[in-house]
């Protein structure tokens, strides 16, 4: 929502510590619960080159989360959030296309039944 | 009997359900936690394994399975089911007349919460702050009744059905008005409530309601009367798996402890000998690991990646 000075809410941030090197980061989520949280979580997790991946719910009135991400190698941690992204994009996409898809089968199913 | 997991793989697949406590509850196969196994997400593999079976749906109820996905992702469906999916319900309620004995702000929050009959694809949000509302994004519906006494009834009657007309007011005595350009791309959609049967007040002769009320888009995040669903749940897949005989006298006590229908009672040879039928229907009460006698013989657990998945909605 745009307020009164132009200036819009941010949705993701990004928390580095001083010295740490690209694979230790924390994103803080905006207006997102443990809906995203711990699906993407899941998905990051199930990535080859994460060696950690946490979120944590700051306080329950304010609806922002932490996620963090500790990657193996050089590998920088906005990579495997990007791909953890996609993939859950994608799985919940084929979960939609089978799901439809076997609901018309049931109520042809149904229909010829009758 | 059924051939044992190996141990990893209950490890990975089931949730074991003991006496005192639930074993195996975290999903643990990430990569690297397991030799052997390659547990990187996979999406042909996903798509391999994943199924979805209807088991019942009709107009107010659905219930399906869903297996080889994770916990995560199950409860994240559920989750935007219950507050993330929208629908057009009662906001603003503008009474013109009550003379009623309930109360306007009582009467305004039942309204908020019948659920309409609208397919929130054709309207848009309302924008914040605006406060008339146009034809793409407010359903207007109205109520206008007045209870008045019946002058065919008997002296002496004392039901109120017989004495006064329309003293009860159902929800199917809210009548849509179509504004600006609804009347012709909304005229087959029959917009209305979903329920008519739902009573919102009763009145006595004299007393009248006159009131105009627009339904907006709205999600159940919001306020729970956006929600779509009456409630989402899921359970997993129970699996119960004898681990030795049990005959005779035990068999039958096997078969009380569980819900019924889940063991069925065979004659081997004389004998009556116990056999698991069907593990769906059973509610894990784990009523069996009372008894000392049949608790090793049994072994309760629930398929970790098969949800079955039930929502009752409007």
């Amino acid at each position: 929502m745009a307020g009164v000075d132009g200036e819009k809410k941010p949705v993701l941030e990004m928390v580095q510590a001083d010295g740490a090197d690209e694979g230790c980061v924390t994103f803080v989520l905006h207006e997102e619960d443990h809906t995203l949280g711990n699906s993407l979580r899941y998905m990051v997790m199930k990535n080859l080159d994460v060696d950690f991946c946490g979120y944590s719910i700051t306080h329950p009135s304010e609806s922002k989360i932490n996620f963090r991400i500790q990657t193996r190698g050089a590998v920088p941690a906005v990579e495997p959030l990007r791909r953890g992204l996609t993939e859950l994009t994608d799985l919940c996409q084929h979960v939609l296309n089978t799901f439809e898809k076997r609901v018309s089968e049931f109520r042809s199913q149904c229909e010829e039944a009758e | 009997m059924a051939a044992t997991m190996s141990n990893v793989d209950e490890i990975r697949n089931r949730v074991i359900l003991g006496e005192f406590n639930v074993k195996n509850v975290h999903t643990t196969d990430y990569p690297g936690n397991y030799p052997g196994y390659d547990d990187t997400w996979s999406l042909q593999k996903f798509q391999k394994n994943f199924r979805i079976d209807v088991v019942q749906m009709d107009e107010t109820c659905m219930e399906f399975d869903m297996v080889g996905i994770d916990a995560s992702i199950a409860n994240a469906f559920r989750r935007i089911l219950l507050a993330e999916v929208p629908t057009m319900a009662v906001e603003k309620v503008f009474i013109y007349n009550n003379t009623s004995i309930i109360q306007d702000e009582v009467l305004a929050q039942r309204l908020g919460l019948i659920p309409i009959k609208a397919d929130p694809r054709l309207f848009e949000y309302r924008n914040a702050g605006d406060e008339e509302g146009t034809e793409i994004d407010t359903i207007q519906l109205q109520l206008k009744i007045k209870c008045t006494r019946n002058h065919q009834a008997t002296k002496d009657s004392a039901d109120p059905q017989e004495l006064y007309l329309n003293h009860m007011v159902y929800s199917k005595d809210m009548t849509w008005v179509p504004i600006g350009n609804q009347a012709d791309v909304l005229a087959d959609a029959n917009i209305g409530p979903v329920h008519g049967d739902i009573l919102l007040a009763k009145l006595r002769p004299g007393q009248e309601l006159d009131i105009v009320m627009h339904c907006v888009k709205g999600i159940g995040q919001d306020h729970a009367k956006f929600s779509p669903v009456a409630t989402a749940s899921y359970r997993l897949l129970p699996e119960i798996t004898l681990m030795k005989t049990v005959e005779g006298e035990k068999a039958e006590r096997l078969k009380r402890c569980f819900s019924p229908g889940v063991i069925e009672l065979e004659n081997h040879g004389g004998k009556v000998v116990a056999k698991v039928m069907n593990s769906r229907l059973d509610t894990c009460s784990r009523e069996v690991l009372r008894h000392d006698d049949l608790k090793n013989a049994v072994k309760l657990a629930r398929v970790r990646d098969h949800f079955i998945c039930m929502y009752p909605g409007n």
